[in-house]
């Protein structure tokens, strides 16, 4: 059973809410949700607010990193919130690294960096 | 009190975030730091997706250690798949870079303290860590 991660809309921002633990398969769902949502509103920016996870391995991580770079090939700009420190640590210490991406410290600093309002 | 030894078979990916969840919950009764708790639950989340990726089933022990005093976690991953064609090539860092993710290994063993590595091909992969409390 998939997981769905709540997509919301504000104005052309497209907000990914993470609520809890995801499985390979509920982050794959969602990298398809959100496209076809950045395709469907014509959104400018997604923000995917990962602060409720408190595992980003090889795995997450890559399918964020794609997340990414699907949402810009469309036009539109990403922003991750809210890595939290055990999983930045976790991060290194693996070599992962989220270097194509933008990431920010929450929603509110993630908004700023896209120039939202 | 939760049970400080447990087995979890793994067939698919929720049974990778279940067994995630399962090494976190034990690491914490054991008393690892969040932080370590977050680097054990990542260690599980590798080895375990390796099983239902490579060998398709499989299961995963996670039990409380002791040794010369040191309290500790170890997780056994095991499955009966294909093994590893080249455990030398797996183990390097440039193995999980490309298309394809590799199998982690090179990380996982960053973020642990013991690492043991047991594959025939064509019989499988054990893959046996542990972190300790404190070091």
């Amino acid at each position: 059973m998939t997981r769905r991660v709540p997509i919301l809309k504000q104005g052309d921002l497209l907000i990914a809410s993470i609520q809890g633990e995801l499985s390979d398969s509920d982050i794959v769902d969602l990298q398809s949700r959100l496209l076809s949502e950045v395709i469907k509103v014509r959104a400018r920016s997604v923000i995917v607010d990962v602060s409720a996870l408190d595992v980003l391995d090889s795995f997450g991580t890559r399918m964020l990193s794609e997340i990414a770079a699907s949402v810009q090939l469309r036009g539109a700009r990403a922003v991750i919130v809210g890595i939290q420190p055990e999983v930045a640590l976790s991060m290194v210490l693996l070599g992962l690294n989220l270097n194509n991406v933008t990431t920010a410290l929450d929603l509110d600093q993630g908004r700023l960096l896209l120039g939202a309002a | 009190m939760i049970d400080l030894a447990q087995i979890q078979k793994v067939r698919s990916d929720g049974d990778v975030v279940a067994a995630r969840q399962i090494g976190r919950k034990i690491a914490e009764e054991i008393g690892f730091s969040r932080a370590d708790q977050a680097l054990i639950a990542t260690a599980i989340s590798e080895l375990t997706r390796n099983i239902v990726v490579y060998a398709g089933h499989g299961e995963v022990e996670i039990r409380q250690v002791e040794n010369s005093g040191l309290n500790g976690i170890s997780v056994e991953a095991r499955d009966n798949g294909p093994g590893i064609a080249d455990i030398d090539a797996a183990m390097t860092d440039g193995f999980s870079t490309g298309s394809s993710l590799g199998l982690g290994l090179p990380g996982t063993r960053r973020i642990v303290d013991d690492f043991e590595l047991q594959s025939i091909l064509g019989q499988g992969v054990t893959v046996t860590v542990a972190k300790w409390k404190g070091r």
